[in-house]
This record gives structure tokens, sequence and C-alpha cells, in this order.
């Protein structure tokens, strides 16, 4: 089963839910992968630590142009849709833009005098650890600098692979990285927090995760800070509010040392597992 | 052109205050351009209740479609395409595989359209996002809404930006604030591009460290004049000591600490900024010397 962990506001507390899931499912003796898809900002290796068992890199193709082969037709840079390529037909000037070259590989097939090879360009990382015999950690890490680390983390889902249990903490957002990430998923556990911010961005999130068909929960953290909007909005839409979590200065310490709530209190153990199980139940259905 | 001084506050990690912060900034500064870059998780909106006297579409792209009166599932689209975003999927009346795409993988490049024998692949816009330019009670305000499913985020902030510049000269105000949005990706490049300044919003957290020195290695590479702020200091004293030894080693000036305040999270309940709704919490004038501090040191 894949579970994956999203908001459309970031800082909620999508790691601190993720990662307190995957240690009390470790507890329960169950074979897991966390997989960190927050390629942009990936923090689950502050909180868990494993044994680096593989390092990969990602890259994508990168279009080269030669220019001495090189007709200056202006066909290539017509067919590229990102307006990765400038053409100066009558100056005889040809450019790639790197940033923009999105690995279509159109400009290959536009150009008729074999002008257009690729070289490879590297985007990120994607590490595994390993913690214990079946509970992995995977991350996906883009390098600063590049625009889309949707294919660190397609690179990150693919090493992950299909365990019996495979947890996704995902990027921010409702653009394509979110998307990237929850498309593999059975479930969607949505954080929010209950502010006109939270509830603002959650319905986002919502309206994206309807149109992509896939089951979700909501996870109100902080909860008592704000105000109870969520709540109401929540039982008129029908979604299933699976914890509510309080806001809790003493909280906030321990996840700002990089501490598991879970690990240190034992009853948030219990709570958090019962998270896990309401989730599996959800997806049986 | 006039010259116009464009502040960009980013934070890398989200949820640190950037959009409450810049709420603040825009209540204090005088006819200001305020630009919501966050197109992702617009909130900005929901303080400064722009009235959007203007409107736009934005095609955030394009999807392939596929004409069956026409294919002939021959497949030679799918050999083409490098975002396994068209499949062979064998159906009842199509013992040999009805070609389909799948739009969560489409990034709409059109090489699938322009390689059909039959051309019976169209590419359809998408164009459900939308921009807006309006008032609100000290300034103009442009911000975007990006429709859930769509794509292209960092266009859409590219035009936020482009629509600011226009509504600045228009106004004729020299200061444009840009309220950015999390990370390090296509978004946040577009939101800082072409900044004076960048102000990152940061916590005492360890995640909040990790992810300072990632944005500021952004940053660096488009030279752009760096400052902090440490919010919520109060969390955890240690790491905030560490956060500004961290910067004083960079040469990145802190501009401010603010302590965690409450009254933060009530003046957005009743969407005013905390300088507007409780100029005496302590957070309010320390946001005051931040702003007048990061408008004036050049």
């Amino acid at each position: 089963m894949k579970i994956a962990i999203a908001s459309g506001k970031g800082g909620t507390g999508k790691t601190f839910v993720a990662t307190n899931l995957f240690y009390v499912a470790v507890q329960d003796g169950r074979h897991v992968t966390l997989a960190d898809c927050d390629a942009e900002e990936p923090n689950v290796s502050g909180f868990l630590k494993g044994k680096t068992i593989r390092k990969k890199t990602v890259s994508q193709n990168l279009a080269v142009i030669d220019p001495e082969k090189c007709v200056y037709c202006g066909k290539c840079r017509d067919w590229c849709i990102y307006n990765a390529i400038i053409c100066l037909e009558e100056q005889r000037k040809i450019y790639v833009l790197d940033d923009l070259c999105h690995d279509c590989g159109a400009c290959l097939v536009a150009c008729q005098a074999g002008a257009i090879s690729e070289k490879e360009r590297r985007l990120g990382t994607v590490t595994t650890s390993v913690m214990g015999s079946n509970t992995v950690l995977t991350e996906a890490r883009a390098d600063v600098g590049v625009y889309s680390s949707v294919p660190v983390i397609k690179a990150a889902l693919a090493e992950a692979g299909d365990p019996s249990l495979l947890l996704l903490d995902a990027p921010p957002g409702i653009s394509c990285p979110f998307i990237a990430t929850v498309a593999p998923a059975d479930f969607v556990v949505l954080v929010t927090e209950p502010t006109p911010f939270g509830l603002n961005d959650l319905a986002l999130s919502v309206e994206t995760l309807e149109q992509l068909e896939k089951p979700f929960g909501v996870v109100v953290n902080r909860d008592g800070l704000g105000d109870n909007n969520v709540y109401a909005w929540l039982e008129e839409k029908n979604i299933p509010l699976l914890m509510r979590i309080p806001f809790d200065k003493e909280i906030a310490r321990t996840y700002s040392q990089s501490r598991l709530l879970a690990a240190e209190d034992a009853s948030y153990k219990k709570k958090f597992l019962h998270l896990l199980q309401k989730i599996e139940t959800l997806c049986e259905k | 052109m006039r010259k116009v001084n464009q502040i960009s506050v980013l934070s890398g990690k989200g949820g640190t205050g950037k959009t409450s912060l810049v709420a603040a900034f825009a209540t204090l500064a005088h006819n200001p351009v305020i630009a919501d870059c966050d197109v992702d998780a617009a909130n900005l909106y929901l303080v400064l209740h722009p009235d959007n006297y203007k409107e736009g579409a934005f095609v955030s792209g394009h999807k392939a479609v596929i004409n069956y009166n026409t294919c002939t599932h021959c497949g030679l689209c799918m050999t083409y395409c490098r975002f396994d975003a068209i499949e062979r999927k064998i159906q009842k009346d199509f013992p040999k595989g009805k070609i389909t795409i799948d739009y969560l993988n489409c990034d709409g490049c059109r090489l699938c359209s322009r390689v059909c024998p039959e051309q019976a692949i169209t590419m359809v816009p998408e164009d459900n996002s939308r921009w807006f330019v309006g008032n609100y009670r000290n300034g103009k305000m442009v911000h975007a809404r990006l429709s859930p499913g769509e794509e292209n985020s960092g266009k859409l902030v590219s035009k936020v930006r482009e629509l600011a510049r226009e509504t600045a000269e228009e106004a004729a105000t020299d200061l444009i604030l840009i309220d950015g949005p999390p990370g390090t990706g296509c978004s946040a490049i577009a939101s800082l591009t072409g900044a004076d300044k960048v102000l990152v919003v940061t916590e005492p957290t360890g995640s909040g460290l990790h992810d300072l020195v990632r944005i500021m290695e952004l940053v660096e590479k488009f030279q752009v004049k760096r400052y902090v702020v440490i919010n919520k200091y109060d969390l955890n004293d240690q790491l905030a000591e560490e956060i500004q030894e961290w910067c004083n080693k960079e040469q990145i000036p802190v501009l401010g600490m603010i302590p965690f305040d409450p009254q933060i999270v009530h003046a957005m309940v009743q969407c005013k900024s905390i300088t507007e709704w409780a100029p005496d919490a302590p957070a309010s004038p320390l946001i005051k010397e931040i702003f007048e501090r990061l408008v004036n040191e050049e």
C-alpha cells in the first residue's frame, strides 16, 4: 500500500506526520519504506538516519546543437514548446537554454540536418539507506538551481519500488512535483492547520485530488491555534477527519530539535498507530 | 522606466511566516505594489482583499487529445513519447490495444501530435488559471490562481511579476514586494530573478536551517542582496543562535528576530495584518523596524 502525506500550504506538518507514521509502522514490525519526495527541500534525513547503501545520480538529456552541421532553418526552435532554443537565422547563430529544456526529444526529430545530439545533465540524487532488515529510507534531492524536481521524484519512486507499505512525504503546493508524488498513491493524507490560510490551501489540494480521483483524508495539526472553520468545512464536504494534533509548544520544540514525538511520548505512539490503522481501513473500502 | 525597488520574500521551508510578514509590510508601506508569487497556494488576498479590477486567463500548457475517428492505433506516438504518457490498453473492442493518453504524465510537448501520420492528435490549451490586479487599502496587488492539476507555475509567477512591473509603472510607485513560494524550484527561481533584495524568513528548527542553507545557495547564484529574519526564534533559542552564527559567517545581515506570538494567527483569523490587528503586540514594532531596515539598507 502506498500512502502519500501532502498539503497545499507549506509548513503544516507533512514531514512531522510522515516521520512519526514511519516510526510507529517500524515499531509495529511492518516492512516499510519512507520516500522523501520533497526534492526541493528534503528534511526527512534530519529526523531519521540510516546506513546509506546506494546513491544514484539523476540526469536528463539536454539538446546540443553542432553549429557546423546546423543549417539555421529554425525548425527545432519552432518545435520546442518550452522556448529552449533561440535561432537567429540571419546571423547564423543558435543557442540552447539549458534550464528550459524538458528532455522531450522534439528538436531531434525536427532537425533534418543531423545537427542535434544530446548530453547528460545532472538534476539531483536519489539516496537509499536502511535502518533495519525491512526498513528503508529513500530520498529525492534536487540540485539547487534545477527548475523541475519531477524527474528526481520519479527516479525516487522507481527506486522505492513496491514494498508492502510505502510512505511518501510529498512536496507542498498543487503543481507538477505534488502530482508526480501522489500519482502512484492509494491514499493521500492531507495535513492542514486550522487557519484561513490552511483552509484555503486545503480546498485547493482537495480539488486537485478529486480531479485525480484519489481517496484522501485530513489531519488537522496545531488544533486550537486558529479558528474552527476547517471542521465545519470537512463535515460539509463529507471528508474524513483522521486525526487532530493539538497546538503544543512542547511538540513544536521536539520538532525543532529534529526529534520524533512518537518515540518519546507513548500516547502519541498509540495515536499515530491508530492513524495508520484508520488509513488502512479506509483503503480497504 | 522609473527605478523600482523589487524586494522578494522567500523561505525555502514552508510555513515559516512569509505571508504574515508580507501582509504586515503591505499595510505598513505607502503605495506599494504587492505580488503574490506563491501561485500554488496564494493566501495574501485573504488579508489584503483586493478589488480585482483586472483579470485575465493564463494558458499553463497544452494536453494531447486523441481523435478516435481517425486514430489507427498504430502506436507510433507511443514510441516517441519520452514521458511515458501514452499507453496501449487492451480492451474488449480493441484486441490489439487502444492508444490512450495518461494525463498525469503528459508534459504537453506536442511531439506525438507532430509525428502522428493520421494527424489524429490535437493539442488543447489548459486555460483555467487566472491572474488578477486590484487595489487594496494601501496600494495595488497582483495575484494569481493556478488551476488545480495545471502546470507551469514558474511561468505563471513570471506573468505575475510582469504585471507587477506594469502596475508599478502606471501607479508611479517605486516599491514592489514579492511574496514567494516555498522550495527552490522554478517558481522560487522566477520569484527572485530581477529582484534587488531577497529576504529569507526562517525558523529555528532543524528543517528550517537545512532549507535556509539551500535557498541561500540559490539566491547567491543570482547575485541579489540577501537578508534574514528569524521568526518564532524562542521555540529553540539555541538553534536561533546557530542560525545567527551561520548568517554572520556568510555575511548575511539578520534584520530581526520575532518571538512566537499567537496574535499573528489571531490577526490572520480576522483577515488583518498583525500590525493592523495588534499594533501593541510584541511582534508589531519588531516587524516595523525590520521593514524599515529592509527598504532603506543599501
